[in-house]
């Protein structure tokens, strides 16, 4: 599915650019795609290097399996091929506690510890398993409480009640998280038929 | 309003203080433990590049030859049926494939229509309510370098939508047309 989107998104362009006459536009697009690209990575560094060596002082000091712990029925049954006990649903709560308090940036390292986690669970490392898919669509669709960004550029262009969307926001979140769950879950079972 | 954003002022700071103090009280070298894992933070990232690369080239072919713009004309039929606001529509196509774009979008809207009108409410609360589906895949599944993501974009694009109906119906409902 991933291979026709890139496909269809790259042929579709060179179509449109050609329809123009104007294929310089493509070259210059790719370019740019590319540059935007390692740009996003650069600036993904220094958050990833900040937030993994958080996330260790917080897995030594038995912080993880706590949260993992308290919030386990929750991840058991979203997780349920995870191990009780595995070092992944520590990282899986941490990551959606951090989307529920809009902290983006906090949540893409400890989704990635825990991909790392259910990655030595899998055994096809090329291909995704169930739990990891379930992850990805609990991080797809976010469940977020406060919209934290969204407040802002509100507050910034002037508005006069910039926290009126938060109410439309969660009732928006909580349809498409449901909907990524149950979608989710109908898929799982196909697949294991 | 304003103890919200205290809230979320505040979680961070708190979470930084509260983490190496709790590690330290339960005797573990805090600063070492830091230094361990956050090694492990470089290759991660710089594995994701050739993902990152091979997706935001074709997002912005994509978007910047003007075929991003043709399909919303072809689908343009379909919105003016359902009443679907048409400024609305590039937000729906732009979310879930390039973050940026549809918060340069969302931008453009509250420049043009300010931040309390109808369709900057609608859009902030599209943007607010999911994350950038594209993006989130090839990260998270970049970055462990999974080929076959199974279902998972379909998924995720689904979700999208209802997330887009979610964000209409109930910005409709509570703020009016």
């Amino acid at each position: 599915m991933v291979n026709y989107i890139w496909l269809f998104m790259l042929i579709s362009g060179v179509i449109a650019a050609a329809m123009q006459g104007q294929m310089d536009i493509v070259t210059a697009a790719a370019l740019k795609g590319a540059k935007e690209g390692v740009a996003v990575c650069f600036g993904l560094i220094s958050i990833l290097v900040f937030w993994q060596g958080m996330m260790r002082i917080a897995q030594h000091a038995g912080l993880l399996d706590k949260l993992a712990r308290v919030l386990a029925p929750a991840a058991r049954l979203l997780f349920p091929d995870v191990p009780k006990d595995h070092p992944a649903l520590g990282y899986i709560v941490s990551n959606m506690s951090a989307n529920l308090f809009g902290l983006g940036n906090a949540a893409t390292p400890m989704g990635i510890k825990a991909m790392e986690e259910l990655q030595k669970l899998n055994p096809d490392p090329k291909s995704a398993t169930p739990a990891m898919c379930t992850l990805l669509a609990l991080n797809t669709s976010s469940l977020t409480l406060i919209p934290t960004t969204m407040i802002g550029l509100r507050m910034e262009y002037g508005s006069v009640q910039p926290e009126v969307i938060i109410g439309t926001t969660i009732f928006a979140t909580c349809c498409s998280t449901l909907t990524a769950i149950v979608l989710d879950r109908w898929y799982r079972r196909r697949l294991n038929a | 309003m304003d103890w919200m954003m205290a809230v979320s002022e505040w979680l961070l700071p708190a979470l930084l203080a509260f983490i190496p103090l709790y590690a330290a009280f339960r005797k573990v070298p805090v600063y070492e433990s830091f230094v361990d894992g956050a090694k492990d933070g470089f290759p991660t990232a710089i594995q994701i590049i050739p993902h990152l690369v091979g997706m935001m080239v074709a997002v912005s072919v994509f978007r910047e030859t003007g075929a991003l713009q043709f399909y919303l004309g072809l689908l343009k039929p379909l919105w003016s049926v359902v009443h679907f606001p048409e400024e609305a529509v590039p937000l729906a196509l732009l979310r879930p494939i390039s973050g940026a774009g549809s918060l340069a979008y969302i931008e453009s809207l509250f420049r043009t229509y300010g931040p309390d009108s109808f369709i900057s409410r609608l859009g902030a609360t599209m943007q607010g309510s999911t994350d950038t589906t594209l993006y989130v895949l090839t990260v998270y599944f970049g970055a462990v370098g999974i080929r076959n993501s199974l279902y998972a974009i379909k998924v995720g694009l689904m979700a999208d939508l209802a997330g887009m109906l979610a964000s209409w119906l109930v910005v409709t409902w509570v703020f009016g047309s």
